[in-house]
């Protein structure tokens, strides 16, 4: 069944008729980025207004595989089990030359955490899961479609934003101006900002189709099979996963010098797909051809105008980092803007956005770049090289590990920013918290769950924890006046040992460790993780 | 002979940095370079017995 775009309801903005209020925040655009950005906001009690220029979620399937830190992210914020619930789990991806496979990886292969390595999951279900969940917040998220920003203005200390509407224009002013509006950014294009990169020269088919028998054959696993020249398909390179609904993902490397237009026709994509899937019955849900690119701003904050997601930053779709990273940008800015909106760290805090993420997008974009790099090499020497990696991958490990179909994505480390305090654990400063099943009063649950969303204290230690204002607490097989959890088969000690005390940001990335729990070494590295000594 | 891994979390650098070497040389040059690479890289092992046996195999893997 093809997915029912629902529209969402429009109602002309209270701004055509009077002057509004100037917002603390304005959002612009409701994709995955926008809409997950309002919710962390509104969960800390800042209110938002979001507009987007349209009245649907994302049309085509697009992002499919969400990462296990994404899935951790939509956790915090009350959408990750619906996720997981529908999406489609695995951890598996197989690599094969022509007919052989060549090479298996496993993104998960330990067990004890809650969500799995990735799932698939059409775009579309997450943008609604996510709207859904925004209207859980009538009073501080405002959701306004059909509302078309065409232009704005830094003031200093605040952002004055034109809007078109169905019923006619307005204006609005807010404190902070988050340009989500996806990788077109007209945001961007305003300010006249250098979006710098690489656009590869290939094409690629994109289809989406439905079908009742699975073209992974009796494998009943889900995975993710990536084929260098196939048998089936005339090019270099193709991809196959699954979605919920039984539709299969289907992308197939087309060649520098097709045609678009010629492509993305039903003429043209059928046969493609009975050379794939024979004469098994089928729909076509959907199809594109694209071009990929990466690229970056510079700077992910302008003043009063931060840029999130897409806006900011673009991947080719190998290995997955394009939606993903945009989930872990607001994951990292959501808690320091609201801090800094809440008069407890300085703007300056913000600054530390642009730093901590310009850095993991390029992680993301040098992974990216060097896996599309691998599938369409550019010149004969490059094939040639290509070609023998994956003919002494049949019989040399180290081959194997040179064949590059994706490197999938990974929440980036940020040891080196200013607001960790250096110091060494088996969870390192930097890190996001590592999973762990734990009881609680109910039964069976997750340190996840427990951990983020707050600074938070926790040891699976003896020391007791100090009661510190703003800091929250958790000991792990402990009984003491603080929630206390007993660990499930020892996994927590196994991560994060039973020595250590660790400092948690709202994000959940370890931001300090100590050997004892003085109150005054606590403070300082909290005081610094909010940009106290910057 | 089976060749391990010894690159580890390198091995994408390397290769991009290979290629990066190829960047802009025609096929009689890249071709020069290949060759100038075989030599400086044995050079470095230094080894005769091992350099035959990786002769060897690279020659065994060689499809027409
Ligand atoms: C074929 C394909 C496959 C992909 N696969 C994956 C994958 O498997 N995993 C992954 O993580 N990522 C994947 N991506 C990337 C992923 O789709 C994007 O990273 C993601 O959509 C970015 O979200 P966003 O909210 O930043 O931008 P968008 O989703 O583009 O949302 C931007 C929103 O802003 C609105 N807007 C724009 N301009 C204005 C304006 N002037 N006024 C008001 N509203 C405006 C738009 O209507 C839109 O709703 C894939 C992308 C493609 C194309």
């Amino acid at each position: 069944m093809a997915y029912d775009y629902a529209p969402f309801p429009y109602t002309p903005p209270p701004g055509l008729t009077q002057p509004e209020p100037r917002h603390r925040v304005v959002i612009v655009g409701a994709g995955p980025i926008g809409l997950a950005m309002a919710i962390d906001l509104a969960q800390q009690g800042i209110a938002s207004v979001v507009l987007d220029d349209n009245n649907v979620v994302s049309v085509g399937s697009r992002a499919i595989c969400w990462a296990k830190r994404t899935l951790e992210i939509f956790d915090r914020l009350g959408v990750g089990e619906r996720m997981l619930a529908k999406g489609v789990t695995w951890k598996v991806g197989r690599n094969f030359h022509h007919n052989e496979q060549v090479y298996a990886f496993d993104l998960l292969p330990e067990p004890g955490h809650k969500y799995p390595a990735f799932i698939n999951l059409q775009q579309y279900y997450v943008e609604q899961y996510l709207a859904e969940r925004a209207q859980d917040f009538p009073d501080l998220i405002d959701l306004r479609f059909l509302n078309k920003v065409t232009d704005h203005a830094d003031h200093g200390d605040h952002v004055t934003l034109d809007i078109t509407t169905p019923d006619g224009n307005y204006t609005l002013e807010a404190d902070y101006y988050l340009a989500c509006d996806g990788a077109g950014s007209a945001t961007r294009t305003r300010m006249d900002l250098p979006f710098k990169g690489q656009t590869f020269e290939e094409h690629f088919l994109i289809v989406d189709v439905e079908m009742e028998t699975s073209p992974f054959g009796n494998h009943d696993t889900p995975e993710r099979w990536f084929w260098f020249n196939p048998p089936f398909h005339n090019g270099q390179s193709a991809l196959l996963h699954k979605q919920p609904d039984n539709i299969y993902r289907i992308d197939l490397q087309l060649g520098p010098d097709t045609d678009p237009q010629i492509e993305a026709t039903e003429a043209k994509v059928i046969p493609r797909i009975k050379a794939i899937v024979g004469d098994t019955p089928f729909r076509l849900d959907w199809m594109s051809v694209y071009k990929f690119r990466c690229a970056k701003l510079d700077r992910f904050v302008h003043n009063r105008v931060i840029f999130v997601g897409d806006s900011a930053h673009v991947v080719s779709p190998f290995g997955a980092r394009g939606g993903n990273g945009g989930i872990q940008d607001l994951d990292n800015l959501g808690w320091k803007l609201a801090a800094v909106l809440q008069g407890k760290a300085a703007q300056s805090l913000l600054e530390t956005y642009n730093t901590e993420r310009v850095h993991g997008s390029a992680e993301n974009i040098l992974n990216s770049s060097r896996a599309t790099n691998f599938m369409t090499p550019k010149s004969p020497i490059e094939a040639l090289f290509r070609d023998q990696v994956l003919d002494l991958a049949a019989d040399h490990p180290f081959a194997r590990k040179l064949i590059n179909s994706g490197r999938l994505s990974q929440p980036c480390t940020l040891a080196e920013s200013p607001l960790q305090t250096p110091g060494d654990a088996p969870v390192p400063p930097g890190t996001p918290l590592l999973d762990a099943p734990i009881l609680d009063a109910q039964g069976p649950a997750w340190l996840l769950s427990k951990a983020q969303g707050s600074f938070t204290l926790l040891t699976a230690g003896p020391a007791y924890l100090p009661d510190i204002a703003g800091i929250a607490r958790i000991g792990i097989n402990q009984s003491n006046d603080y929630p206390c959890y007993r660990s499930e088969d020892g996994h927590v000690e196994t991560r994060y040992g039973t020595v250590k005390i660790y400092l948690l940001r709202p994000d959940g990335h370890v931001c300090a460790v100590f050997d004892t729990p003085d109150p005054t070494a606590i403070i300082a590295a909290r005081d610094r993780a909010l940009g106290a000594t910057l | 002979m089976i060749l391990d891994d010894k690159l580890g979390r390198d091995a994408d650098a390397f290769y991009n940095a290979l290629m990066d070497a190829h960047e802009g040389l025609d096929e009689t040059e890249s071709h020069a370079l290949n060759a100038r690479l075989v030599l400086i890289f044995a050079n470095e092992i230094g080894d005769l017995d091992r350099l035959k046996t990786l002769l060897t195999t690279a020659r065994q893997n060689t499809t027409s």
